[in-house]
């Protein structure tokens, strides 16, 4: 059974008006179940449409206790990925996310983006993120997860992303806690450890091979 | 206050995810740049918590006026067919997604983009860079107007042209809602030999073609082609208070 994204109520009589600056609507109609539409990749040339000047500032340059997080990406034959693109996405050191979304509310570090989206462009095929270190965030089950950072991985030969998590070497205590990585294996957890160094962390994607990074189903 | 936020009663939506007989897989044979790159382990699963229904907010700050207009940069006017592109973000529960950031970027009308490692024989055009960007409105619509791309040719077998196609980012609410895809035009006679297009399951193709917009085209001045995008939506659980009954 298929379901046609098209199949949906007319437009709406009044014309498309940018930057409405309204937020939110209830529902279009009664509930429907749309297809979603499929992904694709984002190419070689993704940096047209995708470089943003800020991208790297998750955390503004200055931020005190800001720290950068460098990598790169490897592909099967262990050569650089010198196209791909990453996503972060995290926590603020308190647990908060600056997103409407987070039903405990607003995140107690205004101006912290808590999302960064770089490119690793040859040479030298490595990325640099701004950040703050997360804090622990609940776990719905009662426990608080590690610090993590959710990453999105594109390249050209990806025809979707792949998602990853950055965990911290360093919080060992956290890392035992957390209910995503006690369902690993120790070999698994591995690779999803950044390691500390002079201005924060080293976290390396290996797309394939026998340290592939452990990707998630989300 | 050190990070230790606990709410252990705490509620979340869960993001319905599509089956997977009709999404596309992250590796496919005949496109031959998955070989060494597509993950060859099965994932593992990712219940949501809360940093997987977050996301950030993008919005009207990473958008200006000439960003729904590429037809005209550099002082000039692009070559190629002036089309109107629109259509709207919606939910998979068929709710609009409003102030979604939609990024755009495509060839120019002689199937050429303006980017390093395309060296193709095909004119540049000093007109054209081929970024758009809108955010959508409070329905969910989103429209620019662009020139109609096309085709271009690429290595990944011999005589291997790709159809014409615009590609699209999003972002919805929620970090499981991202999405890049592409948006391709109705009966191209190059779908049949195009290894990203028949990647996507033959029963979810007609998802990523646009349709031709009759009533939308303007007398004398451009052709428009709608296309709806679909995220993911939610199974409507409603937030429960924690403990604290600290809920916003
Ligand atoms: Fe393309």
């Amino acid at each position: 059974m298929t379901y046609d994204p098209l199949d949906v109520p007319a437009d709406p009589a009044t014309p498309f008006q940018p930057r409405s600056g309204q937020r939110g609507s209830g529902f279009l109609t009664d509930p429907l179940r749309l297809g979603t539409t499929p992904s694709a990749t984002v190419g070689p040339y993704l940096a047209i449409g995708l470089t943003w000047p800020d991208g790297q500032w998750a955390a503004a340059e200055g931020t005190e206790g800001g720290i950068w997080i460098r990598g790169r990406v490897f592909d099967g034959a262990g050569d650089v990925v010198p196209d791909a693109m990453l996503e972060t996405w995290q926590a603020d050191p308190d647990g908060g996310f600056p997103s409407p979304e987070d039903p405990r509310g607003a995140s107690s570090h205004p101006g912290f983006r808590g999302y960064a989206r770089v490119q690793t462009i040859d040479p030298p095929g490595e990325f640099g993120i701004h950040t703050l270190k997360p804090g622990r965030v609940p776990d719905g089950e009662g426990g608080l997860q590690a610090p993590h950072i959710d990453v999105s991985v594109f390249a050209r030969g990806l025809l979707d992303r792949v998602v990853t998590r950055i965990y911290f070497a360093d919080e060992a205590e956290a890392n035992a806690e957390d209910v995503v990585l006690q369902g690993l294996s120790a070999d698994q957890r591995a690779t999803l450890l950044a390691t500390p160094t002079e201005d924060g962390y080293r976290f390396d994607v290996h797309l394939q091979g026998e340290r592939e990074t452990v990707f998630f189903a989300v | 206050m050190t990070g230790t936020t606990s709410g252990s009663r705490l509620q979340l939506p869960r993001y319905l995810r599509e089956d997977a007989s009709l999404r596309t897989p992250v590796g496919f044979p005949d496109y031959k740049s998955t070989g060494l790159r597509a993950p060859l382990r099965t994932p593992v699963d990712l219940p949501h918590r809360l940093t997987e229904i977050t996301g950030p907010v993008l919005g009207e700050d990473r958008v200006v006026q000439q960003d729904t207009d590429l037809t005209w940069r550099n002082g000039g006017e692009a070559v190629g067919q002036r089309i109107l592109v629109h259509g709207r973000v919606l939910d998979s529960d068929g709710r609009p997604v409003p102030d979604a950031l939609v990024e755009v970027w495509q060839a120019n009308a002689a199937g050429r983009y303006r980017h390093v490692v395309d060296n193709w024989p095909a004119p540049l055009d000093p007109h054209f860079d081929g970024l758009g960007r809108v955010v959508t409105d409070s329905l969910g619509r989103y429209e620019f107007l662009t020139i109609k791309p096309g085709a271009y040719p690429w290595g990944n077998h011999h005589n291997a042209w790709r159809p014409a196609h615009i590609h699209f980012s999003l972002f919805g609410r929620a970090f499981t809602q991202r999405l890049v895809t592409q948006m391709y035009f109705p009966d191209d006679p190059l779908f049949g030999q195009d290894p990203i297009y028949n990647a996507i399951p033959a029963a979810a193709r007609h998802r990523a073609i646009s349709r031709f917009d009759l009533e939308r085209t303007q007398d004398n001045w451009a052709l428009a082609f709608q296309w709806d995008i679909v995220l993911r939506g939610t199974d409507q659980t409603p937030f429960e208070t924690d403990d604290d009954g600290d809920v916003a």
